[in-house]
């Protein structure tokens, strides 16, 4: 006991590796920033997509380092949408960063409320739970129209300048640098949950509970940690929609608009972060490009993709797309920490 | 001496089924208490009563004196209680670093935390390197748990449990299904464990049980039967009559 009781200096390096920045990430959000200047004329899209993949990464958290499904995620989605659009309309609160915590803490109480609702039960019963919450809460804002404005939605949102200095322009530039960096910010925290004593112990309760409880983990405390944080994260996305479309409306309650959700992050795998961002990009383009070629249509052919995807395997996509990086990658790193192999004993 | 784990008429029934019987047991502090039974005698139901998985419809479960009957599975773990599972239960793609990581961070309290990264912490660290050390893990404790020979996942088994600081531990056939070549390393690694852990091992393989118990309880049908010193029970009538099916009478 007393031999090794002085830190065996690679426990400590070995337990960082997993959060150590890889050059894929770096290229990632080098290319997202990149995207200012190469797509001038696509910023409105562009902008979509930040506040998608943000909308994605605070599904992933609950799905997919929690094992938490959810098909009402829209309701914390819409819900910082109408704080913020009522924030601004009433001038509550005008100043947008601000706004957009404020929106982000509102759909987080409502997290922290429903989360017990979602403790309870199997997977059907939270895909029941999380639907019902999220089409209780379009009807509310349907029926109390004179505070959302009930199918017209929040009109005449006026923003003013980001931090009293940048002022939203038309064609949607600021728009997305705004939308840009609040993701990145958030995806900075995400990625320090996710690598922390208390992310690792998620991914031992989605693994197996029961187990997670033996190691002297309070499963049910932790789901609900998660949970609110997520509806704030979800939260704030819907915000930035709101903020960058000045417009609220009951959509961002729309159960579509949950599924859609679910689709993004299968399309771009969970559980490591980047799958919501990347499901992010490839949805929204191929809603474009099939929207453009089949304007009635674009729907069946997402549906098309998806039945593909799922058919030949994301691990297998994954490999294919990344044999010629990791090519590359292997090619100029040559230098491996050895690794002891295990004592060889007969089987 | 002191009782380290102790239930006093416990009942469970499932439906008209009575899987427990007014079952009260007494594990000294320190001992190596071994409960053994044929299949079927509820020995799995006594471990679920224990650590919290199951309620008991009467009957108390006290830890060192305090009654810990209505306390659910995390709670008694962080009081001292821990288990080992009968089938693999580990996580198969973390490393042994991360699985004894975590059972080590929540011990230590720093379970919830949110900001700093694992690895940060020296007393986690040390933690983790004293256990993976003390089970001959250090040399694997970076592949994936899928990956390793059964033997060593038995071991990690262990180590996890030994690392959230039990002072009782319930050991569930710690050597099932480990081939013949590699049940040495989990025998010698279940004989060194801390003197001040008590054991309560539930087992099947007589010799294991011989080997390593000071006192046995033989249960029987959800019942105590026989307890003993491993002598006076290996000779008792009863029990050969239970293990031998001579004449089952109970």
């Amino acid at each position: 006991m007393t031999a090794n009781s002085t830190t065996h200096p690679e426990v400590g390096t070995f337990a960082m590796a997993r959060a150590q920045w890889r050059w894929p990430e770096v290229v990632f959000w080098l290319t997202a920033a990149g995207c200012i200047l190469l797509f001038p004329n696509r910023y409105l899209i562009l902008t979509e997509i930040a506040w998608l993949a943000l909308f994605a990464l605070s599904l992933d958290l609950i799905l997919g380092y929690a094992g938490i499904v959810s098909l009402g995620h829209a309701a914390f989605f819409g819900f910082g949408g109408y704080a913020a659009g009522l924030l601004a309309l009433h001038g509550i609160v005008t100043e947008p960063v601000i706004a957009l915590v404020v929106a982000g803490l509102a759909a987080m109480a409502l997290g922290f409320v429903t989360s017990f609702l979602v403790m309870r039960g199997s997977d059907l019963t939270r895909l029941m739970v999380t639907l019902g919450i999220a089409l209780l809460l379009r009807e509310l804002a349907n029926r109390f129209s004179n505070i959302t404005g009930g199918s017209d939605g929040l009109q005449g949102i006026e923003m003013a300048p980001i931090l009293g200095q940048f002022s939203f322009d038309i064609f949607g530039k600021v728009g997305f640098i705004y939308c840009l960096c609040v993701l990145f910010v958030l995806f900075l925290l995400a990625r320090r949950i996710v690598h922390s004593p208390f992310g690792l112990s998620l991914r031992a309760i989605r693994n197996n509970p029961l187990r997670a409880s033996a190691i002297g983990i309070p499963v049910n405390r932790r789901l609900i940690a998660i949970y609110t944080i997520a509806a704030f994260y979800a939260g704030v996305a819907g915000a930035l929609s709101t903020q960058t479309t000045a417009l609220a409306s009951l959509d961002g309650f729309a159960f579509d608009r949950s599924a859609d959700l679910m689709l993004v992050l299968i399309i771009g795998g969970t559980g490591y972060l980047y799958g919501g961002l990347i499901g992010a990009v490839i949805f929204k383009l191929l809603q474009e490009l099939f929207s453009t070629l089949t304007p009635q249509y674009w729907q069946f052919w997402i549906g098309a993709v998806l039945v593909v995807i799922v058919l030949i395997g994301r691990d297998r996509m994954h490999r294919w797309a990344m044999f010629l990086p990791r090519l590359i990658a292997s090619k100029f790193s040559r230098a491996k920490t050895p690794v002891v192999a295990p004592e060889s004993e007969a089987p | 001496m002191t009782i380290a784990l102790e239930t006093v008429n416990l009942e469970k029934s499932f439906g008209g089924l009575r899987v427990t019987r007014d079952l009260s047991l007494k594990i000294e502090a320190g001992a190596r208490h071994a409960l053994i039974g044929p299949n079927g005698a509820g020995k799995t139901t006594v471990i679920n009563l224990l650590t919290g998985v199951l309620k008991p419809n009467s009957g108390r479960i006290l830890l060192e004196g305090n009654d810990i009957t209505g306390l659910p599975v995390h709670k008694r773990v962080l009081r001292g209680l821990s288990r080992t599972f009968q089938i693999n239960q580990l996580y198969p793609d973390m490393t042994p670093l991360e699985t004894v990581g975590l059972a080590a961070s929540e011990h230590l309290g720093h379970g919830s935390d949110w900001w700093r990264r694992m690895g940060t912490r020296s007393d986690v660290n040390d933690a983790i390197a004293e256990n993976l050390a003390r089970f001959h893990l250090l040399d694997v404790m970076n592949e994936p748990t899928a990956t390793l020979p059964y033997g060593k996942q038995r071991l990690l088994e262990i180590a996890v449990a030994i690392a959230t600081k039990p002072r009782v531990l319930l050991l569930d056939e710690p050597a099932a299904g480990v081939p013949e070549s590699e049940r040495h390393d989990i025998l010698s690694a279940v004989a060194s464990l801390p003197r001040d852990v008590t054991v309560l091992l539930i087992e099947h393989d007589m010799d294991l049980v011989f080997s390593f118990a000071d006192r046995i309880s033989v249960l029987v049908a959800g019942a105590m039967l026989v307890e003993g010193p491993p002598d006076e029970v290996a000779r008792d009538p009863r029990v050969k009559a239970v293990y031998l099916g001579e004449g089952a009478d109970v």
